[in-house]
């Protein structure tokens, strides 16, 4: 008997990429990688509209075939009480140069991903058996 | 300058008109965190009627329901009147199949689950009309969830007020903590709206935030 293996493909897509674009079309561009079977790991993160944006866009291209996403935001720069002032101030200040920049998103298609653990401090991806 | 002299203006003017008008409180959340119980309750409590059907399966509330009028009482008799929004879960994913394994027939559950993402959308269209939002979530289950941190990021965004509260307390699973931890900037307001614990710390708590 042969098996056949899977392929997963993760695509990377540095900020650069999408900075130029409108939310309209970084959403629009974010799916249709995620629609075609990929996992996306975006260089930094999305506006909160722009996140609310590709749910309801997701939403509305959900069919037999795509059932939505899985979505997840990695801050580095999220500040904890247990911090040291001058660690905070750092992190402050490299979110006011970074901006949009900072930090990680992973998309990808929940046939593929069955879910996305964020602990805070570590990511586990889950996958489909189907 | 322009920018900024429109931002204050419509800050000033957004809370000028709460103050005048009927005042919307929204319920959001992820799917099955108790948002129709609660609202349930609170029309029980207020109205002395109930507001939606409650079920073990997701998406259960499929479409925005609106409740004019209600009006609540604090512990020094003070009174605020608002109309009471229980919209459906917000989602990432939404997969018919899942249905099907609760025992729906594959038409009922490709029907139900079309209605499902349609009601996502809805709920995420009224989030621009929301004076309030209490964001209910399942203590039982991870908050560190996107859904949450994206509801809860877009409310911060629109500067509209918000109140968390950690339900089905009266389940021995639920982590009152960690909801707490992972929202450290709200106040987080632990409740069972089956059971109606702690539900007069909600109603204060909406006092607080509302007024």
């Amino acid at each position: 008997m042969i098996m056949k293996s899977k392929t997963l493909t993760l695509q990377f897509i540095p900020y650069q990429e999408i900075e130029g674009l409108s939310s309209v079309k970084r959403v629009a561009k974010l799916l249709r990688i995620v629609k075609s079977d990929k996992i996306v790991l975006l260089e930094g993160k999305l506006k909160s509209h722009e996140e609310a944006d590709l749910i309801r866009r997701t939403m509305e291209e959900i069919d037999a075939k795509f059932k939505g996403i899985e979505i997840s935001v990695i801050d580095t720069l999220t500040k904890k009480e247990d911090m040291q002032l001058f660690e905070k101030l750092r992190k402050v200040v490299l979110g006011f140069i970074l901006g949009a920049r900072s930090g990680f998103t992973i998309i990808g298609p929940a046939t593929i991903v069955k879910e996305i653990r964020q602990d805070p401090d570590k990511i586990q991806l889950f996958m489909s058996n189907k | 300058m322009i920018k900024r002299f429109q931002s204050i203006l419509k800050r000033f003017l957004s809370r000028f008109l709460r103050k005048h008008k009927d005042v919307k409180i929204g319920l959001y959340g992820p799917p099955n965190g108790g948002k129709t119980t609660l609202a349930n309750k609170i029309c029980k409590d207020w109205l002395g009627i109930e507001m939606g059907t409650v079920s073990n399966v997701a998406h259960e509330t499929r479409e925005v329901q609106f409740k004019e009028n209600v009006i609540i009482k604090n512990k020094k008799g003070q009174t605020i009147s608002f109309s009471l929004v229980d919209t459906p879960g917000i989602a990432t994913k939404i997969d018919y199949e899942d249905f099907m394994k609760t025992g729906m027939k594959e038409k009922d559950a490709k029907t139900r689950a079309k209605e499902a993402t349609k009601g996502v959308i809805d709920s995420i269209k009224w989030l621009d009309d929301m004076d309030v939002v209490i964001v209910v979530l399942d203590a039982t289950v991870d908050p560190y969830n996107q859904v949450n941190i994206t509801i809860i990021g877009n409310l911060e965004a629109r500067k509209i007020p918000v109140l968390i509260v950690a339900n089905k307390t009266d389940l021995k699973k639920a982590k009152i903590k960690k909801v707490q931890s992972a929202f450290p900037q709200y106040k987080v307001v632990p409740i069972s709206a089956r059971n109606g614990t702690h539900i007069e710390d909600m109603y204060e708590a909406i006092f607080d935030i509302a007024r």
